[in-house]
C-alpha cells in the first residue's frame, strides 16, 4: 500500500478529456480547410497562418512569465487563437499583420482577463476587429484570386462587376484582382436601390441584375463550395471546414445547437430577404449566402467557443438565432459586405445574460 | 426492443467483466467485526449492549433511535469488546461496536415459515423492522420508512432497483442471477406491504442474462414485469429509475418517489426483506464485490456485515500492484477511504483498489464554460454555475443553479476537461447552506 492514500472525493473515474486533447483536435479540424487555402492561393496562406498561431504561443508565453503564472501553452489554445486570427485575414497581407493581430488577440482579447476560460469575448475575433480597425485597407483590400480562376469563372464575374461598377457608379470601387463575392453581391445590390435613375443607371440596373443571376448560378455556388473565390484564409472552401466540423461533432467538442441555429437563421432569412426587391430575383438564395464570407468558419468554429457562448441549451438556440440574424442584417442592410465576425463579438458580450435569461427548469421542477 | 432510459448522464466504461462471471461465494466467518451505529440515512441507532456481553449471532445490539433508524444485530457470535471510534466505511471514524467472535457462530433462534405470503401486511412489516433494514444500493434509507407512506399517498407500483449502474459492482447482478426466485418473494412482500398492483424489476442491457432469467421466471406472473434498460449511469437512482420505467417525473425539492405512487427497492434489500419475513433472519450479511483493475481474484463475497475490509482484500489475493486508493462503494459516488481498517456496512456493495494509474488526482483549472456539465446532468442542474458560486460565496446563486437538487451522482465531474471538482465544491455548498439556514433558525428563536 502506498505511503499517502490517494483520498479524493467522488467520482473517481474520469472520461479523460482534458484541455489539450479539446484544443489540439479543434486545431486538427482546421487543417483541411488550411490544406485547401494553400491549394487554392499557394504556400504563403501556411506560411502567414503559422506566424499567426507562433506569435500567439510566444506572446502567450511571455505575458504568462511576466504575470508569474505556469505557462500553459502546451494546452493548444493560443495556437488555436493564433490560427484562427490568420485565417480572418487575406493571404494578399503582409507577414506583420498576422503577428500583430495575434499578439493583440493573445494579450487584450485574453490574458488581461486571466487567461483561458475568462475572456468575454472570442479573442481571435477581437484581434480580427482591431486589424480591420487599424488596417483596413490591408485587411479589405488585399482580396487575392484563386490560383485556378478559370474553374469557375467566377473571378472573371467579379471583374466585369468591378468594371461595370466602376464606369457607371459615381462612387468608385477600388476592386483589385478579385473580390469576394459577398462584396460583389452588396455592390450590385447597391446599385438597384437608387430611386431615380438616369438612362445610363437603368443601363447598369439591368446590367447589375444579370451578373446577379450569375452570382447565384450553380457554377458560383460550386466555387464557393469547393472554395475557388476570393476570401480569407480560411474561408476558401466549404467542403473542408464542414469536414472538419464533422470532425468535432463526431469527437463531441462542438454542440450542434450554435451552427445549426446560426446557420438555419442566416438560411431563412436569405431566403426571404436576399433577393433584390422588385425584380425577377425578389427571393433570394439561400446556399449564397450559407456558402460564402466566413460564415462556415464562423459557425463552425468561432460561434462555438466554449468560454464565450452560453451555458444553457436554450441560452445556445439563442446565441445561435442572434448570429445568424445580425450577420443578416449586417450583409443586406448595413454598409459592410461581411457580418460573421461582429455579429459573434456582439453575441458574446450578451452571453452571460442569455445565460441568466435561460437558467434552466431542474428534473420535476414543481408548477408554481 | 427499445431500450428505456432517462434524459442525461453519461457512459463511463462498466469495467464489470472483473468480476460478473465468479459466483458468490461465502467468506469464512470474521474473528472480529464492527458494527457502525450510524449504517443508514438517519439518526444513529442507540446501542443496548456494554463491554464485556456475549452475544450471539442475530441478537439485536442496538436499536432505532427513531422513526427514520434502524435496529442494528450482532453479525457474529462472541463477545462485545469495545463502544468507541473506528474507521467507517464513509471515510471519517465513527460509533460503532466491536464484537470478537468466539469462532462457533451461534444463532438466536431463527424459523421457517413457507407460507409467510400469507402473513398480514402490519406483520410483515413488522419482520422488515425488526430485521433493521435499509436500502442496500449505497444510500441506505430505511426500509420499514419507505413503506409506511402517509396515509393520503397511494402506493401503486414497485420497482425493484437491479440496474447497478456503478462501474465494476457486480454483487446485484451476482444475486440476481443465483436468487432470482428469493428476490422476486421478496418483491411479493413489498408490494403485499404497500397495496400495490403492479411490481417492475429494473434491469440494465449490460445483464442480458438477468434480464432472461426473470423473463423466464415472470412468464407466470401477470402484474410483475422486467424492465430491460439502455446502459446509463445513473440510471440506478431513484429518480431516474422511476423516469426511466414509468415516465413519472418525481417532484423536485425533495419530493419523493411517494409523490408519484412508486416505491423503489433495491434487489438485494428485496432479498434481505425475503429472509426478514421468511426466517425471521435480521440483516447480518451481504454480497459485496471486491474489485479493481489490481486486485488478484476479484470476486463476490457473502460475508457478515462488520467484516474488516482488509479481510476480504487478504481473501482476495490482495494486489497485484501498490494501492493507491481504495474506494467503498463504487467508483461514481463511492468513498476514497484512508484505511483498510474500516468494516463494510449494509450499505457496502462494493470496495475497489485503484493503483497508481487509476488514482490520478488531478489539478482543476479555471472553468472552461463548455457546458459539459449542464448537457450531462441527469437532474437539469447548472453544476459549473454552482460550483463557481459556492466558490465566490453566492450561495443564493448557488441555489438558483439547483444547489439542493443535486443528488451528487458525479456525472458533471466525469466529464469536465478542466477537471473541476465539480461535486467536492457543490458538496462545500451544501454545507455552508446548512449552516446559513441553521443560524438563520437560531437568529430567528433569539
Amino acid at each position: 500500500m502506498r505511503e499517502s492514500l490517494v483520498v479524493t472525493p467522488a467520482p473517481h473515474l474520469h472520461d479523460r478529456t482534458n484541455i489539450p486533447m479539446v484544443m489540439w483536435n479543434v486545431v486538427i479540424a482546421l487543417v483541411p480547410a488550411l490544406i485547401a487555402a494553400v491549394w487554392f492561393w499557394g504556400i504563403k496562406s501556411l506560411m502567414l497562418t503559422l506566424l499567426g498561431a507562433v506569435a500567439a504561443v510566444v506572446t502567450e508565453a511571455l505575458v504568462q512569465k511576466f504575470r508569474k503564472v505556469p505557462v500553459s501553452v502546451a494546452d493548444g489554445s493560443a495556437f488555436l487563437t493564433g490560427m484562427l486570427l490568420s485565417f480572418n485575414i487575406s493571404v494578399g497581407a503582409p507577414y506583420w499583420l498576422p503577428v500583430v493581430g495575434a499578439a493583440f488577440a493573445i494579450i487584450v482579447g485574453k490574458q488581461v482577463f486571466g487567461g483561458l476560460g475568462n475572456n468575454p469575448v472570442n479573442p481571435a475575433l477581437l484581434g480580427r476587429a482591431f486589424l480591420l480597425a487599424s488596417w483596413p485597407t490591408l485587411m479589405t483590400d488585399k482580396w487575392v484570386a484563386a490560383k485556378n480562376a478559370a474553374m469557375s469563372g467566377l473571378n472573371d464575374l467579379s471583374l466585369i462587376a468591378a468594371d461595370s461598377l466602376q464606369v457607371g457608379f459615381p462612387k468608385a470601387y477600388n476592386l483589385v484582382t478579385g473580390a469576394t463575392p459577398l462584396k460583389v453581391a452588396q455592390t450590385l445590390r447597391d446599385s438597384t436601390w437608387i430611386s431615380s435613375l438616369s438612362p445610363d443607371q437603368v443601363a447598369n440596373k439591368a446590367l447589375s441584375l444579370s451578373i446577379f443571376e450569375n452570382l447565384f448560378d450553380f457554377g458560383t455556388l460550386r466555387s464557393l463550395f469547393v472554395g475557388n473565390i476570393g476570401g480569407c484564409i480560411g474561408e476558401v472552401s466549404v467542403f473542408a471546414l464542414l469536414l472538419g466540423a464533422l470532425w468535432l461533432i463526431y469527437k463531441n467538442i462542438i454542440d450542434w445547437r450554435i451552427p445549426s441555429a446560426y446557420l438555419g437563421t442566416v438560411f431563412v432569412i436569405a431566403f426571404f430577404f436576399g433577393g433584390i426587391p422588385g425584380s425577377s430575383l425578389s427571393l433570394g438564395l439561400p446556399f449564397f449566402h450559407l456558402f460564402s464570407g466566413g460564415l462556415m468558419l464562423g459557425a463552425f468554429f468561432m460561434a462555438t467557443d466554449y468560454t464565450t457562448t452560453p451555458l444553457t441549451k436554450k441560452g445556445r438556440i439563442i446565441f445561435g438565432v442572434g448570429c445568424g440574424l445580425l450577420t443578416m442584417v449586417i450583409r443586406l442592410v448595413g454598409g459592410y459586405p461581411e457580418g460573421v465576425s461582429y455579429s459573434i463579438l456582439f453575441m458574446n458580450v450578451m452571453s452571460p445574460l442569455i445565460d441568466r435569461m435561460t437558467m434552466p427548469k431542474a428534473f420535476g421542477e414543481v408548477k408554481k | 426492443m427499445r431500450l428505456k432510459t432517462f434524459p442525461g448522464g453519461v457512459h463511463p466504461h462498466d469495467s464489470k467483466h472483473y468480476s460478473n462471471s465468479v459466483p458468490i461465494t461465502s467468506a469464512p466467518l470474521p474473528t472480529r467485526v464492527l458494527i457502525p451505529v450510524s449504517q443508514h440515512i438517519g439518526s444513529p441507532s442507540t446501542p443496548i449492549v456494554k463491554v464485556g456481553d456475549e452475544v450471539q449471532t442475530g441478537q439485536k445490539i442496538a436499536e432505532a433511535s427513531g422513526f427514520v433508524s434502524i435496529a442494528q444485530h450482532a453479525t457474529i457470535s462472541g463477545k462485545i469488546t469495545k463502544i468507541e471510534r473506528f474507521p467507517h466505511p464513509t471515510g471519517n471514524d465513527q460509533l460503532a461496536i466491536e464484537i470478537t467472535g468466539d469462532g462457533e457462530d451461534r444463532w438466536v433462534n431463527l424459523v421457517d415459515e413457507p407460507g409467510f405470503l400469507e402473513l398480514s401486511a402490519e406483520e410483515l412489516k413488522q419482520r422488515i423492522t425488526d430485521a433493521g433494514i435499509c436500502g442496500m444500493g449505497g444510500a441506505g434509507f430505511p426500509t420499514h420508512v419507505k413503506l409506511s407512506p402517509p396515509p393520503d399517498k397511494k402506493i401503486d407500483t414497485v420497482i425493484l432497483n437491479g440496474v447497478e449502474c456503478e462501474p465494476f459492482l457486480t454483487s446485484d447482478h451476482r444475486l440476481m442471477l443465483e436468487h432470482s426466485s428469493e428476490i422476486l418473494q421478496g418483491l411479493k412482500v413489498l408490494l403485499k406491504v404497500t397495496g400495490a398492483k403492479q411490481g417492475m424489476i429494473g434491469i440494465e442491457a449490460n445483464k442480458p442474462d438477468a434480464i432472461k432469467l426473470f423473463e423466464q421466471l415472470l412468464a407466470k406472473e401477470n402484474n410483475i414485469s422486467v424492465v430491460p434498460l439502455k446502459l446509463q449511469y445513473p440510471q440506478g437512482a431513484e429518480k431516474q429509475l422511476i423516469y426511466a420505467a414509468t415516465r413519472r417525473k418525481v417532484p423536485n425539492k425533495g419530493g419523493l418517489p411517494l409523490a408519484v405512487g412508486v416505491v423503489v427497492q433495491n434487489v438485494a434489500t428485496a432479498y434481505a426483506v425475503y429472509e426478514a419475513c421468511r426466517y425471521r433472519k435480521p440483516l447480518v450479511e451481504r454480497v459485496i464485490t471486491i474489485s479493481g483493475p489490481i486486485v488478484k481474484k476479484p470476486a463476490n463475497y457473502r460475508a457478515r456485515i462488520g467484516t474488516i475490509m482488509a479481510d476480504l482484500v487478504a481473501l482476495s489475493g490482495g494486489a497485484s500492484e501498490m494501492i493507491a486508493k481504495i474506494i467503498s462503494g463504487g467508483p461514481m459516488m463511492g468513498f476514497a477511504i484512508p484505511t483498510l481498517e474500516a468494516p463494510m456496512s449494509k450499505g457496502s456493495s462494493g470496495l475497489l483498489l485503484f493503483g497508481e494509474k487509476q488514482a490520478h488526482d488531478l489539478a482543476e483549472h479555471d472553468c472552461l464554460r463548455c457546458a459539459r456539465c449542464v448537457d450531462v446532468c441527469p437532474l437539469n442542474l447548472m453544476p459549473s454555475i454552482i460550483a463557481s458560486s459556492v466558490k465566490y460565496k453566492d450561495l443564493d446563486m448557488a441555489v438558483k443553479a439547483g444547489l439542493n437538487d443535486c443528488m451528487k451522482c458525479g456525472s458533471c465531474a466525469y466529464v469536465c476537461p478542466a477537471h473541476i471538482r465539480l461535486v467536492q465544491w457543490i458538496d462545500t455548498g451544501k454545507m455552508r447552506w446548512a449552516d446559513m439556514q441553521r443560524s438563520k433558525e437560531k437568529a430567528r428563536k433569539a
